[in-house]
């Protein structure tokens, strides 16, 4: 069962042509990653799936083509997107970041739940609750972009190179819990630079070159195909 | 000496009233830039319309509520002035701003500058001469203190305050506290800062920005019409040119304080209300203006984005 199909997706900006043609599908419950190289087009297609750019093609949600939807509109049909560079608003308080993220949530109560929730698995924000959140440290800002994202308690997670700018320990404590997150049921769809730890982590992965699909399936077979490991894996 | 503290104490008193007034007027254009950078050069006017709207408004409840305190009468008319100067405001970002959004910077300023000359010119047609607000409320004197002058020829000197001066400062100040609440406690006041800080994040939160853009013009725009019942209340001639000077005034009150804070605004507002009041009390009249703008600059020198205000966010 597919949550996201895209189907020929397009970007440009003026005569650049950055996205030129992509589909794919991301089925229920999996991780997807597409990785490739800065300039590959990952971000602008994110962009793209969350209505932030103007695009051609097709984007489907659970089989609803998404032509005219809003990105605003987008989160109540259970899509959330950690953009790239996180973007926390560094001048409201880790509670207040939070809280905007269960915007069009009404359910008080649910919603209280899902925060203790995420403060117990996520000690570190509960002892920076009051602060501003633009004094974190870049692996709490990220663990504090996915958390704002979660509390829209989203079908789908688009995540934006999670691993960019951050120590390897650090980026092994955000991997370990996407992999928890996907485990309570929510699919993930995973641009990442960094092949290696993306790979690991997703079920299946497709690689992006300069707008263009060039490879695709299961990430096992990725990591072991000898394009990739001399590209991206620098074996 | 006691006459002097005197006469000091009698101008602090004005520039509270004053001061109060260009806050409020302040927190419209800070409150705009902060969730669009962009300054609303038709605040002025709108300040001016509120002025207007309570004179039209006083001529229609008043006789209809004859029986009823004028105290209520008074806070009626205000909130009618704010709803219809708010929606007004909501109304030009809606037709005249929005459509520019992605357009370059310097084609919003000149719509602005253009929507401001049009409401001044469509007034100026429909009111050509200057026009008088009645009193709403019957205006009292308190002396607050009373000293004989010295030479033992003149009146003596006294500490005043008027009822209106107290009622203006009074409502400046709730307006500001409950602005306050607003944007520091309630989700709307979170989103607006959250658009301040990085307007192209806030749609992925299922925030709708252009419905938080509305309601950032509706209150700043409505605080500006409160201000220009408050200013038509203390000087009772209104004229539809009366919003470019104090306009232009609560604009740079405004970047002194620091555009885009809130607190920023009301703490402009008081020091330009101040520091004018003063220059008059230690310098020739003629001289206020070149006296406080100077000083201002000076501010600007070494706090070059405002006292409280904080350069702008880099973005990756």
């Amino acid at each position: 069962m597919s949550a996201l199909t895209v189907e020929n997706l397009t970007v440009s900006y003026g005569d650049i042509h950055a996205v030129k043609g992509l589909s794919f599908e991301v089925r229920q419950g999996e991780i997807f990653t597409l990785i490739g190289a800065n300039g590959a087009g990952k971000t602008s297609t994110l962009r793209a799936i969350s209505g932030l750019l103007r695009h051609g093609g097709q984007v489907s949600l659970d089989g609803q083509g998404l032509r005219g939807v809003a990105a605003e509109n987008l989160v109540s049909l259970g899509m959330a997107h950690v953009p790239e560079g996180r973007g926390i608003f560094g001048n409201l308080t880790v509670l207040e970041n939070l809280k905007l993220g269960a915007w069009i949530r009404h359910d008080a109560k649910a919603v209280a739940e899902d925060l203790e929730r995420m403060l117990t698995a996520l000690p570190r924000l509960r002892e920076r609750l009051a602060q501003a959140a633009g004094t974190l440290s870049g692996g709490e800002q990220q663990m504090l972009a996915v958390a704002r994202a979660l509390m829209s308690r989203p079908k789908i997670l688009l995540l934006d190179e999670p691993s960019m700018g951050l120590a390897p320990k650090l980026v092994k404590e955000i991997y370990t819990l996407l992999k928890q997150i996907n485990e309570t049921g929510v699919t993930l769809l995973l641009v990442e630079q960094n092949a290696n730890i993306a790979l690991k982590l997703a079920h299946r992965a497709a690689v992006l070159e300069t707008g263009l699909l060039t490879l695709a399936g299961d990430s096992s077979q990725l990591l072991a195909d000898p394009r990739i490991r001399e590209a991206y894996l620098g074996a | 000496m006691l006459h002097d503290l005197l006469y000091l104490a009698q101008q602090t008193i004005n520039a509270l009233q004053q001061g109060s007034i260009y806050a409020l007027i302040a927190l419209g254009y800070s409150m705009v830039y902060g969730v669009l950078t962009m300054i609303n050069f038709a605040h002025g006017d709108l300040f001016m319309l509120g002025a207007f709207a309570c004179m039209l408004l006083a001529g229609v409840v008043t006789p209809l509520l004859t029986a009823v305190p004028p105290i209520l009468v008074f806070i009626l008319i205000l909130l009618m002035v704010m709803a219809v100067i708010g929606f007004l405001g909501a109304f030009i970002e809606r037709v005249a701003y929005r459509p520019l959004r992605g357009a370059p910077r310097v084609s919003a300023i000149i719509t602005a500058l253009g929507c401001g000359l049009l409401i001044e010119s469509l007034t100026l047609v429909i009111f050509p001469y200057s026009q008088s607000i009645p009193p709403l409320l019957a205006n009292r004197t308190f002396e607050l203190m009373k000293v004989a002058d010295p030479a033992g020829a003149g009146a003596p000197l006294t500490l005043t305050i008027t009822a209106l001066q107290i009622l203006i400062i009074r409502v400046a100040i709730v307006l500001m506290v409950a602005l306050d609440f607003l944007i520091r406690k309630t989700r709307y006041g979170m989103a607006m800062r959250a658009i301040s800080f990085d307007a192209r994040t806030v749609p992925l939160m299922g925030i709708p920005v252009d419905r938080i853009i509305s309601m950032t013009f509706l209150i700043g725009a409505g605080l500006g019409g409160a201000a220009g019942m408050l200013y038509g209340l203390a000087y009772p001639v209104i004229a539809p040119s009366m919003g470019i000077l104090v306009g232009w005034k609560a604009f740079i009150a405004a970047v002194v304080g620091g555009i885009g804070s809130i607190r920023g605004a009301v703490l402009g507002g008081f020091i330009l209300g101040a520091v004018e009041v003063l220059a008059v009390v230690f310098f020739e009249s003629t001289y206020r203006d070149l006296i406080s703008y100077s000083l201002l600059l000076v501010i600007l020198i070494f706090k070059p984005y405002g006292l409280l205000g904080s350069a702008p966010n880099q973005k990756v």
